[in-house]
């Protein structure tokens, strides 16, 4: 009893605010780092998008085990089938990371306590970017089981046809389309703009691209400088030459740094209400 | 303590805040008071560096919002219980905010106790809760990190009387701590509870302030008839200063007696009479909130209201 008591007490106990209290230590970058990581986990939508990355490569996995011509099924068919998914997932994931502060306007807490929108920002790209490389891992894995596994039915030896190379282009193609995604994000703040945005860059541009490249002989010999989804989907299959590497270089400092760099400025200056 | 110096902001031509300049101080409650879209709520946006300023400046606690090294631990602030994640739980909000400040999660069942969230209120969504809710987890927020300074918006909006009873309880014992409390409203009655210390502000300036007492005080007489006009006429041919207000309402420079006798002297009906503690404020709110004219602010701005 007497117990009780004395923590309560101790506990009501706060140190007088009339003292002049020494400052506080800066919040240091890694406790930003790691709260902003929770919250993207700490919603049911949050929760099950991040699942649905696992979710999403068990079902292609198994899709492809049941559909395909098992025969000839190799890493590659795996990989190919996974990869799939995570290049619309992943995106979105980037999106989110930004606009969900501003369509749930939880941004007035969140730049109240930590008043440094860089940091809070950065933060949330390089959990992005890392969440983006843990998920191909994790995909990577699934599709490695489904190669063990459809081997094992057909009695053959599994075929590992994905040199470390290529998946790290895999990697870069996708964290490159996160990036992508959190720039429309920070440019538009708002969930369904920026997705939408995403689907016209990624699915409707090509079209337009391509549309234009066989009328326009210019267009179609050059398209590379200009075309991020040409040189990105590149990427995902073939070996780049120098010439198309800087391409991809190119193209992603006009639509990925570029919308970035003008999305950051505007936070940076936005009114936050 | 919070300083604000000659702080103004516009949106194009439109000013919001137009060089507004107050300080609210330690072991005090300070009212923040005005109509809606009066530039209380921009005042504040800027004090905690959401928004930019025009111009003037703001220091907290001796420095600016943006200087504060981990600003949840000094001040505490509410600006709108709604903006929170629908699809977090209270707790949750709680935690993340616990975090931020590197507290100990103790201190979120201690929060939640004190701003009476029930452990089952507190694992339920932000979504399911009522706006007396959301401002109670709101305020629990602000106090999270022991702060020495509370920056609160409309606080009580949403609150049931027991609800707004146990904030100004809370705001009260903040305040005699040694805190330093700002909370606006654009409610008198609200303000006039709670606080020690007002600033009225309309149409983006401060059109009054000092303590509680200076501004009530007020000194002479409201006086109501039917014909306001009449009245006050009446009453300055008796040599008394007096200017009709509102709903034929005037305000007399003398003590009762003596403008009920020259209203009786000059043969009008009165229907009543009373000291005019804080009708001086009451009236000059009321037309603040009527019309958004900066003349009649101007015009009825009591003498010897500004501290």
């Amino acid at each position: 009893m007497t117990t009780t008591t004395l923590t309560r007490d101790a506990t009501h106990v706060a140190p007088s605010r009339t003292d002049v209290r020494p400052a506080p230590a800066r919040i240091p970058f890694r406790r930003v780092l790691n709260v902003e990581l929770r919250k993207m986990f700490d919603t049911r939508s949050g929760f099950w998008l991040m699942a649905s990355i696992v979710i999403a490569s068990v079902i292609a996995t198994v899709l492809t085990i049941v559909l395909g011509d098992r025969e000839d099924l190799t890493f590659d068919s795996f990989a190919g089938a996974v990869g799939s998914p995570m290049s619309v997932v992943l995106p979105i994931i980037g999106v989110l990371a930004v606009t969900s502060e501003w369509s749930q306007r939880t941004a007035l807490t969140t730049f109240t306590l930590v008043p440094h929108r860089r940091t809070v920002l950065g933060a949330k790209l390089l959990n992005t970017l890392v969440i983006g490389a843990v998920s191909m891992l994790v995909a990577l894995g699934v599709g490695a089981v489904g190669n063990l596994v459809s081997s094992a039915i057909t009695g053959t030896d599994p075929v590992w046809d994905i040199a470390s190379s290529t998946f790290a282009q895999i990697v870069l193609a996708n964290e490159l389309g996160m990036l992508l995604g959190f720039a429309l994000g920070l440019l538009f703040r708002n969930s369904p703009a920026a997705i939408v945005g995403y689907f016209v860059v990624n699915l409707v541009l090509p079209g337009l691209s391509g549309a234009l490249g066989a009328a326009q002989e210019w267009w179609a010999d050059n398209a590379g400088w200009f075309d991020l989804n040409q040189t990105r989907f590149l990427l995902f299959d073939s070996n780049l030459t120098g010439q198309e590497w800087t391409q991809l270089g190119f193209t992603s400092l006009l639509w990925i740094i570029l919308p970035l760099a003008i999305g950051l400025r505007l936070v940076l200056r936005s009114e936050v209400k | 303590m919070i300083t604000v110096e000659s702080l103004s902001k516009s949106y194009g031509g439109f000013k919001a805040v137009d060089d507004v300049s107050f300080t609210a101080r330690p072991g005090r409650v300070t009212g923040f008071l005005g109509p809606n879209g009066a530039g209380k709520s921009t005042t504040m946006r800027v004090m905690v560096g959401l928004t930019a300023p025009g111009s003037g400046d703001v220091h907290v606690l001796g420095r600016r919002f943006k200087d504060l090294p981990d600003p949840g631990r000094e001040v505490g602030v509410l600006l709108d219980a709604s903006a929170q994640h629908a699809g977090r739980t209270g707790r949750e909000i709680l935690t993340i905010a616990a975090l931020t400040m590197g507290l100990p999660r103790t201190r979120v069942d201690e929060m939640l106790e004190r701003v009476s969230l029930t452990p089952d209120e507190a694992s339920r969504r932000v979504r399911n809760y009522s706006l007396g809710m959301r401002q109670r987890l709101g305020i629990g927020t602000a106090l999270l990190g022991n702060p020495q300074v509370l920056i609160l918006d409309e606080p009580a909006n949403g609150l049931d009387p027991a609800g707004i009873r146990w904030m100004r309880d809370l705001l009260r014992g903040f305040a005699d701590d040694g805190g330093t409390v700002l909370l606006s409203s654009h409610l008198l009655h609200e303000i006039e509870v709670i606080a020690d210390d007002i600033v009225v502000i309309g149409n983006g300036r401060i059109v009054a302030q000092g303590t509680k007492d200076e501004l009530l005080a007020g000194a002479g007489t409201l006086v109501r008839s039917t014909d306001g006009v009449a009245l006050a006429t009446a009453l300055n041919a008796a040599g008394i200063t007096a200017r009709p207000t509102s709903g034929g309402a005037v305000l007399a420079e003398a003590e009762l007696a003596r403008v009920g006798q020259a209203a009786f002297a000059a043969g009008i009906p009165v229907t009543e009479l009373r000291a005019a503690e804080g009708a001086g404020l009451e009236e000059m709110f009321l037309s603040l909130t009527a019309d958004s004219q900066r003349e009649v602010t101007s015009h009825t701005d009591p003498e010897g209201a500004a501290a």
